[in-house]
């Protein structure tokens, strides 16, 4: 009964919804030319991570369930010094290399 | 299981945009419009953790990711000028696309076989501010604290990283 399936919210619907973000973000880490379009999908799967963080604290049985958001607020401030570090080391290689293609940054291949 | 289907309504059309922009940002050709599309995404986020009754950290989520975090992605596409401005892919594209369409079909397998400990009773979270502010300074006290310092570090290592040395050097600084 599909009706009464996409009538409710249950732990399985989140959890594919952010399956598929994260793996959108891990298409965009892994496939993109641009060191800056990288990070944006490394944000993407970070925020996928949340969703699912919280779905789990929102269903599963649990003493204390309201630790799954303490935990998202962390991998919030992580991601925050994640990008802020990153995108540093972007401008950073820029500034040497008047380019951010991740094929073109190789001084350290072997 | 949330039946009301009003929620059920809103989470989603709030999934399908979410989803959706995730996957413009993939697609379009321009890295601004690619940004945009991000931050699209991370309000869509920001409703889907309101559907999970989570309203402190759907506000974070605003300010941090749809306001700082996009607002340091444009910042940083506009300071690399000389780049490519082309959301374009490298040769792993195809593999990238593979290894990605695996990960998803794995984790949806897993996520339907396995059975979730479900707790039925449980309603939506009253206002979750309160509890998460006794959480951070009672029994997470000291990841809490840590947390402060890396981000110091992060801030002060993201100023030493872009700044010009020769400008300081004029200064006398």
């Amino acid at each position: 009964m599909p009706e009464v399936l996409l009538a409710s919210v249950s732990l399985e619907h989140v959890l594919v919804v952010g399956a598929m973000l994260f793996a959108i973000g891990l298409y965009l880490a892994l496939g993109k030319r641009n060191a800056i379009a990288v990070l944006m999908g490394v944000e993407l799967m970070l925020n996928a991570v949340n969703v699912t963080l919280l779905g789990f604290s929102r269903f599963v049985v649990s003493p204390r369930p309201l630790d799954g958001q303490v935990f998202a607020v962390f991998v919030i401030v992580i991601a925050a010094a994640e990008a802020a570090v990153a995108l540093a080391l972007a401008v950073a290689v820029y500034k040497h290399r008047e380019t951010v293609n991740i094929d073109e940054i190789d001084l350290l291949r072997w | 299981m949330i039946d009301d289907t009003g929620i059920a309504v809103a989470f989603w059309v709030i999934a399908v945009t979410t989803v959706v922009c995730a996957l413009m940002v993939t697609a379009v050709r321009n890295l601004i419009h690619a940004v945009l599309f991000l931050t699209l995404t991370f309000v869509g986020v920001s409703g889907i953790y309101i559907v999970l009754s989570a309203d402190f950290v759907a506000v974070a989520q605003v300010l941090i990711y749809a306001g700082a975090v996009a607002v340091l992605l444009t910042f940083a596409i506009m300071l690399t000028p000389g780049a490519d401005r082309l959301n374009s892919e490298t040769a792993f594209q195809g593999p990238a696309a593979v290894l990605a369409g695996l990960v998803l079909a794995v984790i949806v397998f897993v996520t339907y076989d396995t059975d979730w400990q479900i707790d039925e009773g449980r309603v939506s979270f009253a206002a979750t501010a309160t509890a998460l502010g006794r959480a951070f300074l009672g029994p997470y006290v000291v990841p809490f604290e840590v947390a402060s310092v890396l981000l110091v570090t992060a801030m002060v290592g993201a100023i030493l990283l872009t700044r010009d040395e020769e400008e300081e050097e004029g200064t006398g600084a």
